[in-house]
């Protein structure tokens, strides 16, 4: 029989020992294969993670080396902002969009939301568009598109003047600080802006004569002239209507005559509205003597 | 006997089990080499389409993804005389096939060579009860076959039924739903003994594997290189390894007879090293490089250099003529060839149709061996190597890997064995109420 420990001077054994066997074939094991290989690299930076964390002061600590590490970077020059340009807008609203954002410079870049800071620019009503950017030099570039005021509105509150979608765009204490726009009134003006400016420019010839417009019922237009006529104008198609009209007026001289109101709302029978004693005057003029009473 | 059939059972079980995970081992235990090879089970329609290749011989749906061989120790005979060492070799083997395989194996089949084996021809007869042959009159039949006393202490390695006749009908090879009276079958038995299988249990517990399937090396080496017609028209397998010479006969492609000769390759290096007064390792190393057993004319011309370390000049330059080689080999290969006859005689080989002889083994090499043996068994004699199979490393594929290769074959289609079939339902002991409602059914 062969000794039972092996002699040191013999030459190795080729074969594995029960253990080498053992670690071999459980190496050979899927499971445990990507377990040692996954598994437990994740579970030690895990752990050691969470056991470094666990301490409070260190977790303190941490978050303000963070903090201070942001604010090195946030403070250098490069990111500071001196300077805001307002381009695009009128003296007036570049003051009203200063005061409204009110920015104490010096200012690190990396604290302004360039996104709210836009949709707080176009709250307000005269603004239609806001672009902001930090140019070179630090600047803080605001390029706002202004609302273009087109009509003025009459409501029973105030007169504000309107752009081209019927948004209000800013407040007018008298009709005649803005005398070039045309007047509108009547509730729901607003939303029909552009219906009220074909009709303008389709009363071209009696120009002079227009005071202003008024929407009825918020479904249709009223031309109101001086000497209190009034064009009553459809729903549908007001424009061949005012125009019907314009051409009466340049043929027989439609509203230079005593008449108080052009009635087209309905296209089939339109109806002039004469002054009172219209008729009777006309007769006189005529000669002719009726019986009837004024009444 | 239950016992056995439970065994087997379980590691007909566990070679399912093997199957389904796609990775089984095979192990070759044999007196020289140990060799291990791993299987990988792909499914049986992975080449069908592509190359055309049907099941053939059952190579076709495994494929061999590690292959080792180590020297074997503590083997003698094809048995296990030395545990320890023997399993040391056997942890070699697995290990290194399982790191060219990439892969952990759990599951081995394993033959060996040696425990006496003894084949038996067993007879049984049934009278059916309703006309058509079902698995349960197979089993009935196979379970009515007497068993004869195979002596104390042993235990049946093989049980396969080799035939079945149906009345006057003979020769069948699968008699289930045929139209008869009386079913009867012919089994062969082959038994070893217990304490070896029990030593290799052991070993390969101990190397943390399961037996997933145990056979004798004669047999698979049968199996991988006798070809289809030799198998089908009647030939003997003589594989001749390091310590045993195993013989197997084989007719319709069952085996009907095996037997071992306790003598082999090293018989031959050890007569080398007693009569050149050699080490055992010189001795092996001048009977594979120059070793013969047929004279030529050359022979004394060619002088071999036998060396040494003893520091003696004279002792040390000695050198043998081939001359002397052969007249040391050819007469214990000669001994071995005759005591293989004398098993052949004794089988009835002679009666076969067909008498071819098909030599294998690592012993088989020895050049000139085919002449010899064809003047000592008979005129039909061939070198045998094993079937090619899928990733056989080229190293493996000589004739010493007959059993090897056979054994992967064993594994990837066994044959039907006796305790593949259920037990017959009325020597089921516990199943009381499943007689019950068999008995009413018979008699209602």
């Amino acid at each position: 029989m062969r000794p039972l420990k092996p002699d040191a001077a013999l030459p190795r054994d080729p074969a594995p020992s029960r253990t080498a066997y053992r670690m071999h074939r459980l190496w050979l094991t899927p499971l445990f294969r990507s377990m040692l290989r996954v598994g437990l690299p994740v579970f030690t930076v895990t752990f050691s993670a969470g056991l470094y964390l666990s301490d409070d002061t260190r977790r303190t600590e941490l978050a303000k080396t963070w903090e201070s590490a942001w604010t090195a970077v946030e403070e250098r020059p490069e990111f500071q902002v001196n300077l805001l340009a307002i381009d695009g807008a009128s003296p007036v609203l570049a003051e009203a969009i200063r005061s409204k954002l009110a920015l104490k410079f010096p200012l690190s870049s990396f604290e302004i939301d360039m996104a709210a800071t836009a949709a707080r620019i176009e709250e307000l009503d005269a603004v239609a568009d806001a672009d902001l950017r930090v140019r070179s030099g630090n600047v803080l570039q605001v390029t706002v598109t202004e609302r273009l005021p087109v009509v003025i509105w009459r409501t029973p509150a105030e007169l504000s003047l309107l752009d081209i979608e019927g948004r209000r765009v800013a407040r007018v204490f008298s009709r005649m600080d803005r005398p070039d726009l045309p007047l509108i009134a009547g509730e729901g003006a607003n939303a029909a802006v552009p219906e009220a400016l074909a009709l303008l420019a389709a009363a071209g010839p009696i120009q002079p004569r227009l005071r202003g417009m008024v929407r009825m019922g918020e479904r249709r237009w009223d031309i109101v002239l001086d000497r209190d006529q009034r064009i009553l104008l459809p729903e549908a198609d007001p424009v061949p209507a005012l125009e019907r009209v314009m051409a009466l007026d340049k043929a027989e001289a439609l509203l230079a005559r005593d008449v108080t109101a052009v009635d087209l709302r309905n296209k089939d029978r339109p109806v002039l509205r004469l002054a009172p004693d219209a008729m009777t005057i006309l007769r006189a003029s005529q000669g002719v003597e009726t019986g009837a009473s004024s009444l | 006997m239950t016992d056995l059939y439970q065994s087997q059972r379980a590691m007909r079980n566990m070679r399912r089990a093997a199957m389904q995970r796609g990775v089984i081992a095979v192990l070759d235990v044999g007196t020289s080499k140990i060799a291990c090879l791993i299987l990988r089970f792909d499914g049986p329609d992975r080449l069908r389409e592509a190359d055309g290749v049907g099941p053939m011989a059952g190579q076709s749906g495994f494929r061999v993804i590690g292959a080792a061989t180590t020297r074997s120790r503590g083997v003698r005979f094809g048995e296990i005389s030395v545990m320890n060492e023997t399993e040391r070799a056997i942890r070699t083997a697995v290990q290194a096939a399982q790191k060219m395989a990439n892969v952990r194996v759990d599951h081995v089949i394993v033959c060996f060579s040696g425990a006496e084996p003894r084949s038996y021809g067993l007879a049984g007869e049934w009278a059916l009860q309703d006309s058509v042959v079902t698995e349960q009159d197979v089993a009935r039949v196979l379970s009515a076959c007497e068993v004869p006393d195979i002596g104390d202490g042993r235990e049946v390695l093989h049980a396969q039924p080799v035939n079945f006749a149906l009345d006057h009908r003979s020769g069948l090879g699968d008699p289930r739903g045929q139209i008869g009276n009386r079913l009867a079958c012919d089994m062969h038995l082959l038994s070893v003994e217990a304490s070896v299988i029990r030593n290799l249990l052991y070993c390969i517990k101990r190397c943390d594997l399961e037996l997933a399937g145990i056979a004798s090396s004669a047999y698979v080496a049968g199996v991988s290189s006798l070809v289809e017609d030799e198998q089908e028209l009647g030939a003997a397998c003589i594989d001749m390894g390091g310590g045993s010479t195993g013989l197997s006969i084989f007719i319709k492609k069952h085996m009907i007879y095996a037997d071992a000769v306790r003598m082999g390759g090293d018989h031959v290096t050890s007569d080398i090293s007693k009569g050149l007064q050699v080490p055992v390792a010189v001795a092996e190393r001048i009977k594979t490089r120059h070793g013969g057993v047929q004279a030529t004319g050359m022979d004394d011309r060619e002088m071999i250099e036998t060396g040494g370390e003893s520091g003696d000049w004279e002792k040390d330059r000695r050198s043998v003529s081939r001359t002397e080689l052969i007249g040391i080999m050819r007469p214990r290969v000669e001994e071995i060839l005759e005591e293989v006859r004398v098993r052949l005689d004794a089988a009835g080989f002679d009666c076969l149709p067909s008498q071819q002889i098909v030599l294998t083994g690592g012993a088989s090499q020895i050049p000139g061996l085919d002449g010899l043996a064809a003047r000592i068994l008979g005129q039909r004699v061939r070198l045998g190597r094993p079937l090619r199979v899928q990733g056989l490393p080229q190293a493996t594929t000589g004739p010493a890997f007959a059993a090897a290769v056979g054994l992967s074959l064993f594994a990837a289609h066994p044959q039907d064995e006796w305790w593949d079939f259920d037990i017959p339902s009325e020597r089921m002991p516990t199943r009381s109420l499943k007689r019950a409602i068999r008995w009413f059914r018979d008699n209602w």
